[in-house]
Formats: structure tokens, C-alpha cells, sequence
């Protein structure tokens, strides 16, 4: 399991930090997501791989880290999901604005000069 | 009176000036007078107490968690000087109100008058040096508005700006001296660092401190080397010369050096530094004062040399000297202010203030003259009047000052030489002025001014004259008391009396008398015919130009730097960015290496590899479509996005899953409502472009491999690892009992971390009205405007959104009926779904945050179906309101708990019983959580319908196109100019 996850992280930032350096804007929006999906795996694993531990506490099985996965980055991860939707919603905005303003979908407001 | 309060009223007084109109010149005055005066009676009942030697304090807490509180702590010395500013302040007042003519804006002037006061007050009553500091940095701000009050006057400009530069500076550099000394002693209590003196004097870190604590008094009492702000300041109107840049703010540098003597002084490094300054500035400051045309100028000059001589005095390391630095501070106030207004008065009525124009004005304005002559030789030391005093106790002070034999020898002579330029300049100001031919070129014809305009000429003079001849009587006890605390308490033995006897300061006195008439005599008709404003010996040192250079060269600096190291390329920023990112993680394997542990490892199973498999293919596929294959870039990431979805489900985080599906679906519509306005793409790189493109490429692939795979095995090391000792359980054992919910992370949402959670929800908000900002500006490009083809394929016969209706009255059968109408069917049924994995939040998956997601997906179904014409006409959703109810009753939720004396977000929970329903679990966070739905809702809705409001949008401005060509094809046309109107918003 950890080996699959770790490769998955691997995969997803790789593929994410190729697009956010290309140069359409387009590009950079969906090599963020990609880069916030790893980066929130990432910390959603931090804590621990369990299977059928969701934190949701049952009367009569201690409150412990061996009876529960860890709720820590769960919580830290719920709150960057719907912020990465917010700043994600921003992103194609401020690059639909851009288009409008030059005409083109270049991240730098204009194409490369030769 | 409370002492705050009293700190206080000067602001309050500011403020209220401020809204005055502008030109109510009486008004505005009469209100700050009596703001003065306000302030004055308080400080005159406190004498009774500061007399006996006591020290009045207040205090209120201001940050306890550093330990700080602001205190307003009058002493003796505070006291003396919070009566010069506040008494001064009254006098400035008065003769402001004559000063300035009925087009300046008065209130403006009374405003920032009033501010300064008050800010030069909090500095002189601080009892805590970081607030002395903040009071001394208002000051630098006021200055700078004062000088440039005129405004549109080019030296103003330029004056504010240098004062203000050079004063901000040295406060900077006081604010770092005065967070060593509080380092140094363990408090910014004044009463605790002036009983430390020892304690810093032996501290390793004494010379620093001390040196950036000079540094902010010298810049400020404008002392060499930054003494040029000073005659720049002077293009600020008279009143504020009289008040700020010479009684008192320029008096906040000595000031703070006598507050801090019994810590700093009696070292070696103070005398050399703050007698070298001092003297070197008494010397220089009076040497150029006697060059000086313009009679502000020859003042400021003159106000900079006696300056000197109070940090000269300071710097002696001898308390009769810092008794007698601190008589002349008071005397100096006194004859220098009368000066600067009788220079006002001159200016007033002449038209002019170069003394080459100025003759024979006594016989004009003999009362001013006498007035002005009086003060004159206040300045010039004559006896009998209170400069004379100060002058002759600093005299003495150099003649037995005990240093290197050369200090000894050389000390008195500069002291007298000094004396001698003082007697030239005031000769020049007293007699050159006022006496000789009648003057012929004046712009004005000159009068005696109004009576009021003199009276505060008339007491300083006044004050000048009863000090200088009965200084015991007058004097003698304020004296005592405001220089007691400066020299740490033990008061040493000084006579006050015009007569010591025939002695050497005396000797001195009468020599510079006698040197400095001569030099008068002979040079005077040279004085008045020097042309140029050069001083001699000294012109190729010039203050202003070496500040200008330096000013530019550091911005040159700036801008080379920037060229050099900046970029305005987004790819570039990026790259570095990732670069350091990885090279810093990489360098930390240095300190832990890289390696896995052995943890107890969880059995994969196949299905999990395959759905990874899938996952990593389509994130690959994501990234090689993403230029030209939008649509199918988008399919893949969501594609990713499930897996990660799925992941989440499989290792047992049932929220996180919920959350990341819904999120998912608001994403992908999201992306498909901007993909309509991204430009085509062609699929051919410009030839000339592709090697480059190429390298880059190659480059970024690299770095791309290296990055993931990094964080892949960073990762894998992670999960391989013990982990050490987390905060986790304790939210894993306080949940149930103290957050009362069985869900741990719904419960760390908005109890533990309810307040995090706040911030997050307060940043949607924002977003969303960010997008909305953005939007309204929105200007959709050309091309883009039409109707794609796909929309036109549809049939003529229905009426959707997307196309314009020829004629609207009549009903068009409606498009995508069978779609239509189960989605609405679906509405209530998804807000009763919402509202039950809200409710259920609390103990099992669920919650405000997704809640708000599904029912907004509800409410975009029926925008995607049915189109927002037809939503709109049918509901009011007004996602704004949303947003707003929904902080305000979190941010309610939060401050309820303060009210029952608890911290912020505290949550209490309820066990309610009703008939049917039996016991109900409710918690206060409930309603937390009803804010973060309610927020949820209004933000995804509003993101997502402004940017689908585009389309309207464009479609309307496509037909107003269209009308507006048509209009111009004929000639009887009705609305051109609307339509061309609308054409010109949106087009250009």
C-alpha cells in the first residue's frame, strides 16, 4: 500500500510541476490541481494507512491512535480541498480576465519575443 | 483626570478639526485652543505632586502577551517639557490664526497641529520605550505634513521628504537600539531601564545600542552629520518652524538623550560621540547661520548651533552640565520661538524675509522691533536675559571639564568661538534688520501686525526677560524639578544668579561680546552684498546634494538589482521557485538521510494497484493533452481526482471522501464554463521558437522526474517510518467527552480548530467576491462573442438560453425537457440530503462543508438544464447574502461564548428532549457549522453563476452588435448612441 500511494504522489507532482512550467495558462491550471491532489495525498498520509479505522469514535473502543486512523491531517486536508477549489475557481478567473485583456492565453500577458 | 485621557484629547481634537469646513479659520482655531488649554489645566493641578518629587503614573494593558502595557509616567522632567509643548502649543495656536491667510485651509493646519501635539506629547509622557518609539515615529509623520502643508509649493514637497526620510531613518534605528536595551535589561519599562544604568553600561552589546539610539536622536535633534534636513524643513509656514523645528519636536533628540542619560552616559564612547557631535555641530551650525540671506534660514542655522550646545552639554558626562543642558532646552524654546513668530510677523507685512531687502524696520514696527531685538540677545547671550544663563553655566561647564589636556584647552576656545558667530548672526538679525537706510524695494508696505499676532511674541519676550533677571525666583524650583530626574536624582549644587562675580565665564562672555561686534562692524555691508548662498570654507560640503546623491544611487542600486535578479516571466518565477523548493529538501537529507523504516506496512490488494494504474496513466495523459486537447486533459484530471477520491474512501476517511467527490463535480463545471473563452489552438511551434522550446522542455522533463520522485520516496519514507509522539490523540480522546461528537474530524473542524476554520471560510468568501469583482469587468474577446456552432445546431423551433428569441412573447417549446424536469424533481430531495449529512455532521460522515457542496450542485443542475433565465426568473438565490449570513452567524457563534466569559469558538452542547423527536443532541457548533454551509453555498454559487453570466453577457453585447450595425445601415436610426455605447464598454 505505501509503495502504491508514494508512486501515485510521485506521479501526480511530476506531472503537475511539468504543466505548471508550460507555458499556457490552461497548462498551469491543470498542472496545479494535479500538483494539489499529490500535495494533498501527501499529507492525508502523513499520518496513518488504515483500513476500516475512519476516526468516528465507537463507544467501547479506546480513543487511540491503534483503534483510529488519525484525524489530524484528515481535518488539515478537508479545509485545503475546498480552499484548493476557491484559489483554483480564482486561477481560471484572473487567466479568463488575461485573455480578455491580450487576447492570448500566454501566462506572461504576451507571446515569447524571439 | 485620567492621565490617558489627557494623552488622548489632543487626537480627539485633531479628528474633530479634520471634519470642520475648511476655511472656518476661527472656528478651527478656537477649537484647538481649546484643546490646548484642556490639556494645560490638567498638567498645572498635577504641579502640586510632581513638586513634592513624586512620579505619576497610569497604566493600561496594551499587549500582555509581550509583557507590555502602555504607561503614561510624568515626572519632573516630562512635566517641564509636556508644559512646553502643550503651553507652546497654545501660543502657536493664537498666532497661527493671524499667520495664515484666509485661502490656506485652515482646519487641515489645526488638525495636524493638533495630531503633533499630541504625538510630541505620548513621546515626552511614555513610560515604555516601545511606545515612546511609536509616539516619536507620529511625530516624523506629522512633521512631514507640516512642512509640506503648501503643498504645491516644489521646496515644500522636497523638504517633507528629506525631513521625513532622515527623521524616519534614525527612528528605525531607535526602535532597534531601544528592542537591544529592552533585551538587555528585561523590560521597555522606563522605570526599570533607569534604574539599570550599570547593567547596560557593562552589557557586551552597550556600543551597538548605544549607537542606534544615537543615531535616532541625532538625526532627529538634527545634529552633524544630519543636520541638512533641518533648513529645508523651513519651507513649512512659520507657526510650524516656531512650534515643530525649533521648541519642540527637534528638542525630541536632546530630550531623549537627557531621559536616557543616567542609563547611557558616563562612558567613554558618549562623551566622544555626543560631544563630538555636539560641538562639532555648535561650531558648524553658527559659522554657517552668519552667511545665511533668508532670516528662517539664519534661525534654522541658529537652532541647529544651540542644538549643539545642549548635545554638547549632555555629552559632558557631568551633571551640572546635564542641569545646565537642560535650563538652556527651556530657554532656548523660549527666545527661538519669539524669534521664528517675529520673523513670521516680518515676512507677514513685508512680503519678504531677505535680509539684504530688510532696513530700517524699526521705525516701522518699533514693538515688533523691540520684541524681535529683545530676543536677539537672548540668542547672542547678552546679560540679563535668560540665554545669557544657560550660556554662562556652559562656559563654565568647559572650562572644567576634565578630559585629555587638548579637550581641556581646546574645549573653552570653541565654546567662545562659538559665542562669537552667535553675536555676528544676532547682530545681523537684531540690528541689519530693524535699523539703517530706509529700505526701498519691499513688496509690501509694512505695518505693525494685528495685536493678537504679537501677544505671543510678547509673553515669550517676557518670559526671556523675567527669567533673565530674576532666575532664582522664576525658575529656580522648575529647574530643580525637571532636572532632578534627568541626572538620576541627586540634584548637584548650582546657583541660579545673574551675578557669579568676576570669572572666567565671564571673561568669555565679554570677549565673544566685544570679538563679535567687531567682526559685525567690519563685515557687515559685505554680509548684506553677498550674492550667492554659499557659505565660505564650506561650500563644496553640502548637505542636501550628498542626500540627493545618495538617495538616487540607492535607487539606481534598487533598479539594477531588479533588472538583474527580477523577472516578470511567470515561467521563470515558477522554475526558481520549484528549483529552491527541491534543492532545500534535498539539502535537509544531509541532516536526516533519506532512508525508510520499518514500519508495520498495510497489504496492498490488486485492486487498489489497478485503480493507481489508472490514476497515474491518466495524470501522465492529463499533462501530454493539456495544450491542445483541453476537454480531454480536463476528463483525465477528474479522472485523477476520483482516484484520489476513492483513496481517501479506502483509508478511512469517509469525510475527506465526501468532501473531494463533491468538490470534484463543482471543478469539472467549473473548468467546462471557462473553456469557452480560452483561445484556439493551432498545433505548430513557431520555427524559430523550437530550439529553445526544446531545451526548455527537455529541462522541465528533468525536473519534473526528479521533483516526483523525490516526493515519492519522500513519502514512502514517511510511511515507513515510526512515527514520533503527535497532538492526534488528544483530539482522538477529548472529542466525545469535551467536543461532544463522535466524529473526530468534523469535531476538530469546528470546535478544536474552529477558528482556522473560520479563516478558511472568511477566504471562500472572499474568493467568491473576488471572481464576482473581476467578472463585472470582464471583457470577452472577439472572437469569442458569438455563439459557438454547437449552440446553433439546435433547433429553431426551442427557446433556450443561448439563443436570442425573435420575438419573446410568444412560448417556444422548451429544450431538454425530460433532463429538465428530473433535476428539478431532484432539488428538494438534494436539500434534504444536505440537510441530513449536515445535521449528521457532528458524530458521523458529513458535515457544513459538503453539505453546502451538494446543495450548490443541486441549485447548478438546474442552471445547466434549464439555463439561467429560466432559474433566475423562478429563484432568488443571491449567493452574496449567502455569504454574509452565513460569516456573520459563525463569527456570532464565536462571540457568544465570549459573552459567558469564555475563550472565542467556544462550544457548549445541549441535550434537548421534544415529544416526537426525543432527545436531541445540539451543540453550539452546530451553528458554527450552519455558517460554514451557508458560506459554502454562497461562495461555490456565486463563483460558478458569475462566470456563467458571461455568456449572457456576450450574447447580449453580440446582439447589441448587431443593432447597432443595422442602426447605422439606416439612416433614421433611434438608439445609436446607447447601442454604440455598449459596443465601446465591451469592445475597447
Amino acid at each position: 500500500m505505501e509503495f502504491v500511494i508514494s508512486l501515485a504522489i510521485g506521479v501526480m507532482a511530476g506531472a503537475g510541476v511539468w504543466l505548471v512550467l508550460r507555458p499556457r495558462t490552461f497548462q498551469v491550471l491543470i498542472g496545479l490541481s494535479l500538483l494539489s491532489y499529490a500535495v494533498n495525498l501527501f499529507i492525508f498520509s502523513v499520518g496513518s494507512l488504515a483500513i476500516d479505522k475512519a476516526p468516528i469514535v465507537k463507544p467501547g473502543l479506546a480513543a487511540n491512535l491503534l483503534n483510529y486512523s488519525d484525524p489530524l491531517p484528515q481535518s488539515l486536508v478537508l479545509t485545503a480541498i475546498v480552499i484548493g477549489f476557491a484559489t483554483t475557481a480564482l486561477f481560471l478567473v484572473l487567466l479568463l480576465a488575461l485573455r480578455g485583456l491580450s487576447g492570448g492565453d500566454h501566462v506572461d500577458g504576451e507571446e515569447e519575443k524571439h | 483626570m485620567s492621565l490617558l485621557l489627557l494623552l488622548l484629547i489632543p487626537f480627539i481634537g485633531s479628528a474633530f478639526a479634520a471634519q470642520l469646513p475648511t476655511s472656518a479659520r476661527n472656528l478651527a482655531s478656537s477649537c484647538a485652543a481649546l484643546v490646548a488649554i484642556a490639556v494645560i489645566v490638567p498638567l498645572t493641578l498635577l504641579y502640586p505632586e510632581i513638586s513634592a518629587g513624586n512620579v505619576v503614573t497610569e497604566r493600561r494593558t496594551w499587549i500582555p502577551s509581550l509583557g507590555l502595557d502602555i504607561v503614561v509616567r510624568i515626572d519632573g522632567f516630562a512635566w517641564m517639557f509636556a508644559m512646553l509643548v502643550s503651553c507652546m502649543g497654545l501660543l502657536v495656536i493664537i498666532y497661527a490664526r493671524y499667520y495664515l491667510s484666509p485661502q490656506d485651509p485652515a482646519t487641515r493646519f489645526y488638525s495636524l497641529l493638533l495630531g503633533f501635539m499630541g504625538a510630541m506629547l505620548g513621546v515626552v509622557v511614555s513610560g515604555n520605550l516601545i511606545q515612546l518609539v511609536l509616539f516619536w515615529e507620529l511625530t516624523s509623520i506629522f512633521s512631514f505634513l507640516l512642512i509640506g502643508y503648501w503643498y504645491h509649493r516644489k521646496d515644500a514637497r522636497a523638504g517633507a521628504r528629506m525631513a521625513f526620510t532622515v527623521t524616519a531613518t534614525g527612528g528605525l534605528a531607535l526602535l532597534g537600539g531601544v528592542l537591544l536595551l529592552g533585551h538587555i535589561v528585561g523590560s521597555f519599562e522606563l522605570d526599570v531601564v533607569l534604574a539599570a544604568g550599570d547593567v547596560v553600561r557593562a552589557h557586551p552589546l552597550y556600543p551597538l545600542t548605544l549607537g542606534l539610539i544615537l543615531l535616532g536622536a541625532l538625526t532627529k535633534s538634527a545634529q552633524f552629520p544630519f543636520h541638512f534636513w533641518l533648513p529645508h524643513a523651513m519651507a513649512a509656514p512659520t507657526p510650524v518652524s516656531a512650534y515643530l523645528h525649533s521648541a519642540t519636536m527637534v528638542k525630541a533628540g536632546v530630550f531623549l538623550l537627557a531621559r536616557l542619560w543616567p542609563v547611557l552616559s558616563g562612558t567613554e564612547e558618549w562623551f566622544w560621540i555626543v560631544g563630538g557631535a555636539g560641538v562639532i555641530t555648535l561650531l558648524m551650525g553658527s559659522y554657517v547661520a552668519m552667511f545665511q540671506n533668508d532670516l528662517k534660514g539664519l534661525l534654522a542655522y541658529s537652532t541647529i548651533s544651540h542644538l549643539g550646545l545642549i548635545t554638547l552639554l549632555l555629552g559632558l558626562n557631568s551633571k551640572l552640565a546635564a542641569v545646565a543642558a537642560v535650563f538652556h532646552m527651556m530657554n532656548h524654546a523660549t527666545f527661538k520661538a519669539s524669534l521664528f513668530m517675529s520673523v513670521g510677523i516680518i515676512d507677514h507685512e513685508t512680503g519678504t524675509r531677505d535680509m539684504r531687502r530688510l532696513d530700517d524696520l524699526f521705525r516701522i514696527m518699533p514693538i515688533t522691533g523691540t520684541l524681535a531685538i529683545v530676543a536677539c540677545g537672548a540668542m547672542a547671550g547678552v546679560p540679563m536675559l535668560n540665554g545669557f544663563l544657560s550660556k554662562e553655566m556652559f562656559f563654565a561647564e568647559t572650562v572644567f571639564v576634565s578630559s585629555h589636556p587638548w579637550v581641556e584647552n581646546l574645549l573653552p576656545l570653541a565654546a567662545t568661538l562659538a559665542a562669537v558667530f552667535a553675536v555676528v548672526y544676532s547682530l545681523r538679525f537684531g540690528h541689519d534688520v530693524f535699523f539703517g537706510p530706509p529700505a526701498r524695494d519691499l513688496p509690501r508696505q509694512p505695518h505693525e501686525p494685528t495685536y493678537w499676532m504679537r501677544v505671543p511674541v510678547e509673553l515669550l519676550v517676557l518670559v526671556c526677560l523675567v527669567v533673565g533677571v530674576l532666575p532664582a525666583w522664576s525658575v529656580g524650583a522648575l529647574l530643580a524639578i525637571a532636572a532632578d530626574p534627568v541626572v538620576g536624582g541627586n540634584l548637584p549644587e548650582y546657583s541660579l544668579a545673574v551675578w557669579h562675580g568676576f570669572n572666567a565665564p565671564l571673561v568669555m562672555s565679554l570677549v565673544a561680546m566685544v570679538i563679535g561686534t567687531v567682526i559685525y562692524v567690519v563685515f557687515a555691508m559685505r554680509f548684506k552684498q553677498r550674492r550667492g548662498p554659499g557659505v565660505p570654507l564650506l561650500q563644496s560640503w553640502n548637505g542636501k546634494r550628498l542626500f540627493d546623491r545618495s538617495l538616487a544611487a540607492i535607487t539606481r542600486l534598487a533598479r539594477r538589482q531588479q533588472r538583474t535578479l527580477g523577472t516578470n516571466r511567470l515561467q521563470s518565477q515558477l522554475l526558481w521557485i520549484l528549483l529552491i523548493t527541491a534543492a532545500t529538501a534535498t539539502a535537509s537529507t544531509l541532516i536526516v538521510p533519506l532512508e525508510w523504516g520499518d514500519r508495520e506496512r498495510v497489504a496492498v490488494t490488486p485492486e487498489f494497484i489497478l485503480l493507481w494504474l489508472i490514476g497515474a496513466a491518466c495524470a501522465i495523459g492529463a499533462a501530454w493533452q493539456a495544450k491542445f486537447h483541453r476537454l480531454a486533459a480536463l476528463t483525465l484530471l477528474s479522472v485523477v481526482g476520483l482516484a484520489v477520491c476513492i483513496t481517501f474512501a479506502w483509508l478511512s476517511a469517509p469525510d475527506l471522501a465526501l468532501t473531494q467527490l463533491a468538490v470534484e463535480v463543482v471543478t469539472v463545471v467549473l473548468f467546462l464554463l471557462g473553456l469557452r473563452w480560452l483561445p484556439k489552438r493551432v498545433e505548430q511551434d513557431e520555427p524559430a521558437l523550437s530550439l529553445r522550446v526544446q531545451w526548455r522542455r527537455r529541462r522541465d522533463f528533468i525536473l519534473a522526474l526528479l521533483i516526483g520522485t523525490g516526493l515519492a520516496a519522500l513519502s514512502y519514507a514517511l510511511l515507513t517510518r515510526n512515527a514520533p509522539l503527535s497532538i492526534s490523540p488528544f483530539f482522538l480522546e477529548h472529542a466525545l467527552p469535551e467536543g461532544g461528537g463522535t466524529n473526530v474530524v468534523n469535531v476538530m473542524l469546528v470546535d478544536f480548530r474552529a477558528f482556522d476554520t473560520l479563516g478558511e471560510i472568511t477566504v471562500l468568501g472572499i474568493v467568491g467576491l473576488a471572481v464576482f469583482a473581476l467578472l463585472r469587468r470582464f471583457r470577452p474577446p472577439r472572437e469569442a462573442i458569438n455563439i459557438p456552432d454547437q449552440q446553433n445546431a439546435t433547433a429553431d423551433k426551442v427557446g433556450h438560453d443561448l439563443t436570442r428569441q425573435a420575438d419573446p412573447s410568444k412560448a417556444l417549446p422548451a429544450y431538454l425537457v425530460v433532463p429538465a424536469v428530473l433535476t428539478r424533481l431532484l432539488l428538494p430531495v438534494a436539500g434534504v440530503f444536505a440537510f441530513y449529512l449536515y445535521l449528521r455532521g457532528h458524530n458521523e460522515p458529513g458535515g457544513g462543508f459538503v453539505a453546502g457542496l451538494v446543495l450548490s450542485i443541486a441549485y447548478l443542475a438546474q442552471y445547466i438544464v434549464s439555463g439561467t433565465h429560466w432559474v433566475e426568473a423562478r429563484l432568488k438565490l443571491n449567493p452574496k447574502r449567502w455569504i454574509a449570513l452565513g460569516l456573520l452567524i459563525a463569527l456570532c457563534t464565536g462571540l457568544g461564548s465570549l459573552l459567558l466569559d469564555y475563550p472565542f469558538l467556544t462550544t457548549h452542547t445541549a441535550h434537548v428532549t421534544l415529544p416526537v423527536l426525543d432527545e436531541i443532541h445540539l451543540p453550539s457548533a452546530a451553528f458554527f457549522d450552519l455558517g460554514v454551509f451557508m458560506v459554502v453555498v454562497g461562495a461555490t454559487l456565486l463563483l460558478l453563476t458569475s462566470l456563467a453570466h458571461q455568456s449572457l453577457r456576450a450574447q447580449r453585447q453580440s446582439a447589441s452588435t448587431d443593432e447597432s450595425n443595422t442602426a447605422k445601415n439606416t439612416v433614421n436610426n433611434t438608439t445609436p448612441t446607447e447601442a454604440e455605447g455598449s459596443n465601446h464598454r465591451w469592445n475597447s
